[in-house]
């Protein structure tokens, strides 16, 4: 027997000229409405997200100098430059490295963290709600705090690695130094907003799964692999396209990192300059090349889809391998 | 949820976007609608403009001053401008253009009001020739900018520090220490020898800068560009010259390596850990407010060594974009007035580039407390009339990037002097051709 949960007091019969119309209208409303409210996102999506990818790719096929009046269309001539440039090249892998080096531990780290908050804490809302501060306060300022925490010779990192003997690092101008540095800015600031994301999807696990297990006798360590990591594969994966999108992207954190002449270089040898400096710097200033700049642009959209994909493959390999496991 | 509720909502949403819609709308009008405007000067560095500000809202009721990016940094500055300039959309009623820079902005002076058609013409004379005639379009037709200052050149150290070291600290006497560069390698390397803990100068590539400028002022007047616009860093003697001079400094152990203009280099002022800074008269401005009041009394300033050279200076123009042209154009030609240029000079030092101002007795006979009271008039403006302008080619600022990057590399010991200068090189031809 069901319940009906929303009864209404039935509604007295309609001369029947005006049903079909009512119908009619109703079926358009099932049928149509459904778009009309989605429509504001995707209007503003084709305004502020689809022209400008458009319009990039148009400039991405000229010589287009910023200041110039009349830029000339030169086909595919930026993309071949592009790919040949030894230091398109070096921002790219600057890029994967710095994206590497932040995001694994990051996650890794992020799963930890969920998965501590997921127990029975005092003050337990607390300790969810401080695991965001970071996230909050502003990337510019944490790269300029950064920034002069590792400095070469007035910096706190190496004051306290002086303590314990070791030599001061030119954290600037040393290229893995310099990705370590911009890491930790980029760890900082996002482990606990993607433990709190993690945290939420942890929730939704149902407990009973949890208590047969420990009837099984499995420990908290083999509760954590077996049920825990395989049910949040979709969230990881979420979370690993955000990052990736987010990591590939990187430019405040080693933009600011780096003050003096030409901080859009990343050090004196391009240490850390990544993608989106690299497209900066040709752009604007000091080259003021935008039909170049938009070209890298395009790849680097390229590249962001290309990463993304594998993640998910890799991720959705994984978790398949442990939900198999899981369920024996 | 009901249905009144929803619809109460729907309504809300409208109001708001409808309220957002018309703050939009007369969100940029800076017109009071009482005949007051509002001028915006965009700057970098320390323009020293506040009380000429002051004195022409006095005079002009109409009219309110806003300056923006004062103390900020050329390499921040520039590309917020060309962003600007491009976008039609932003950029203030003046802008300030560092002389390396004009040369790119003047390729497309249409982006520019020609300062022509308001008859500046008859300002001519209140200018160097030379600072004029560069703020002039090829054909002379259009002029971009009306000329602010000059980077006459001098040396400033630190009293304190070279008393340490057992040197001379009287202005003269430092002087005479250095009439070449090779002079001042050996004095850097005397109070090297004296383990003050301090470096002699602060960063190779601002030295480098001035010897380039110098170099190539005194003998074939450029440097990275010859006149017919074709790149010669690699056949420039010039630039070679000056090259092998910073590898000696560099060699010699005498850089404190810090990037100039980097937040490092702020506090390396502020913990007196260099003694000497390549010093064009802009520049005192700015170590003045790096060291802060600490450091007043503790600097002064001798001559450079080598003979002479001038180091950047700037221009005002107005972006054809200003809603305000006329007026913005009167208030330009009042800040780079000879009096504009003395009212500078006085509050942060730049170097006027009008005879009149650089023959006034304010300027002549100035002196700065902050730097021991040296007499800033006659160091700089002693040499003023006289400096020679270096030519600057279309690519200047990134290829000028490219070789005091190779300047660096060799400074932090990332490049042998060989393997910089190749990249100086290859570099520089890479940049000029993007």
């Amino acid at each position: 027997m069901s319940v009906q949960l929303d009864a209404r007091p039935p509604t007295p019969a309609a001369p029947p000229g005006r049903t079909t119309r009512l119908h009619r209208l109703s079926r358009m409303d099932l049928r149509w409405s459904p778009y009309l409210l989605i429509a504001p996102f995707f209007l503003l999506f084709a305004i502020f997200g689809a022209y400008p990818l458009g319009y990039t790719l148009w400039v991405s096929l000229h010589d287009w100098d910023l200041l110039g009046s009349d830029p000339t269309f030169v086909g595919a001539d930026n993309y071949t430059a592009l790919l040949a440039d030894s230091d398109f090249w070096h921002a790219v892998v600057n890029t994967l490295g710095i994206f590497v080096l932040s995001t694994l531990p990051q996650l890794l780290a992020a799963l930890w963290l969920a998965n501590l908050l997921n127990r029975q804490l005092r003050a337990r809302t607390g300790w969810r709600m401080a695991v965001l501060v970071p996230n909050v306060t502003s990337t510019a300022a944490v790269a300029i705090v950064f920034g002069v925490l590792f400095g070469r010779e007035f910096g706190m990192v190496n004051w306290l690695l002086d303590l314990v003997g070791v030599d001061a690092i030119d954290w600037k101008s040393n290229r893995y130094a310099s990705w370590f540095a911009i890491s930790t800015m980029v760890d900082w600031r996002w482990t606990g907003y993607n433990a709190l994301i993690f945290l939420a999807a942890m929730q939704a696990i149902p407990r009973d799964l949890y208590e047969s297990a420990a009837i099984d006798g499995a420990g908290r360590i083999r509760q954590f692999w077996s049920i825990t990591a395989p049910l949040l594969t979709p969230t990881i994966i979420f979370v690993a396209i955000i990052s990736t999108i987010g990591g590939l992207q990187l430019f405040t954190e080693p933009r600011l990192f780096h003050s003096g002449p030409n901080p859009i270089r990343g050090g004196p040898l391009r240490e850390s300059q990544t993608m989106t400096m690299y497209m900066f710097e040709n752009a604007f200033a000091p080259y003021y090349n935008f039909g170049y700049g938009s070209a890298v642009a395009w790849l680097l959209f390229v590249l962001i889809a290309a990463v993304a994909t594998v993640n998910v493959l890799v991720i959705r390999r994984l978790g398949n391998g442990g939900r198999k496991g899981g369920r024996g | 949820m009901g249905a009144t509720n929803r619809r109460r909502l729907a309504a809300v949403a409208l109001a708001a976007a409808t309220t957002l819609l018309v703050t939009t709308a007369c969100g940029n009008g800076d017109d009071a609608g009482d005949g007051t405007i509002t001028l915006t000067v965009d700057v970098f560095g320390q323009f020293g403009y506040d009380e000429l500000y002051q004195q022409y809202m006095d005079d002009n009721p109409g009219v309110t001053i806003v300056e923006r990016g004062t103390g900020g940094n050329l390499d921040e500055y520039s590309p917020k401008l060309t962003q600007w300039l491009a976008a039609g959309k932003g950029a203030g009623d003046i802008v300030a253009i560092e002389e390396g820079l004009l040369v790119e902005y003047k390729a497309n002076p249409d982006n520019f009001v020609n300062l022509l058609d308001h008859d500046a013409g008859e300002l001519q004379g209140n200018f160097l020739d030379w600072k004029w005639n560069a703020g002039l379009t090829a054909d002379g037709a259009h002029l971009i900018g009306l000329g602010t200052d000059v980077g006459g050149m001098a040396m400033c150290y630190r009293t304190d520090l070279f008393a340490e070291a057992g040197l001379p600290t009287e202005r003269d006497a430092v002087s005479a220490l250095w009439p070449t560069w090779a002079d001042y390698i050996r004095v850097g390397e005397r109070f090297t020898a004296a383990k003050t803990g301090a470096a002699f100068l602060d960063a190779a590539t601002n030295t480098f800068s001035t010897i380039v400028l110098q170099t190539a002022g005194n003998t074939n007047g450029y440097h990275y560009y010859d006149t017919d616009d074709e790149l010669v860093v690699d056949t420039n003697p010039a630039v070679r010259q000056a090259w092998d001079t910073t590898m000696d400094i560099i060699d010699s152990g005498l850089s404190g390596r810090y990037s100039a203009w980097s937040e490092e280099w702020v506090s390396a002022f502020k913990q007196a850990t260099f003694a000497t800074i390549a010093c064009p008269a802009w520049m005192t401005g700015v170590i003045e407010g790096n060291t802060g009041t600490a450091g007043a009394g503790k600097w002064d300033i001798a001559r450079v060594p080598g003979d002479g050279g001038n180091w950047g200076g700037s221009y005002l123009a107005v972006p054809k974009q200003s809603r305000h042209q006329a007026e913005a154009v009167k208030l330009a030609m009042f800040l780079t007035s000879a009096e504009g240029q003395i009212g500078a000079f006085k509050a942060k030092g730049p170097l006027p580039s009008s005879p009149q101002a650089l023959g006034d007795p304010a300027v002549t006979e100035a002196t700065n407390a902050y730097f021991s009271d040296a007499p800033v008039g006659q160091i700089f403006a002693a040499g003023a009339k006289g400096l020679k302008p270096v030519y600057m080619g279309p690519k200047n600022q990134a290829v000028r990037t490219e070789v005091e990057n190779a300047v660096r590399t060799v400074e932090l010991g990332q490049r042998t002097p060989e393997q910089g200068w190749s990249d100086a090189v290859a570099n520089a031809k890479k940049a000029a051709a993007k």
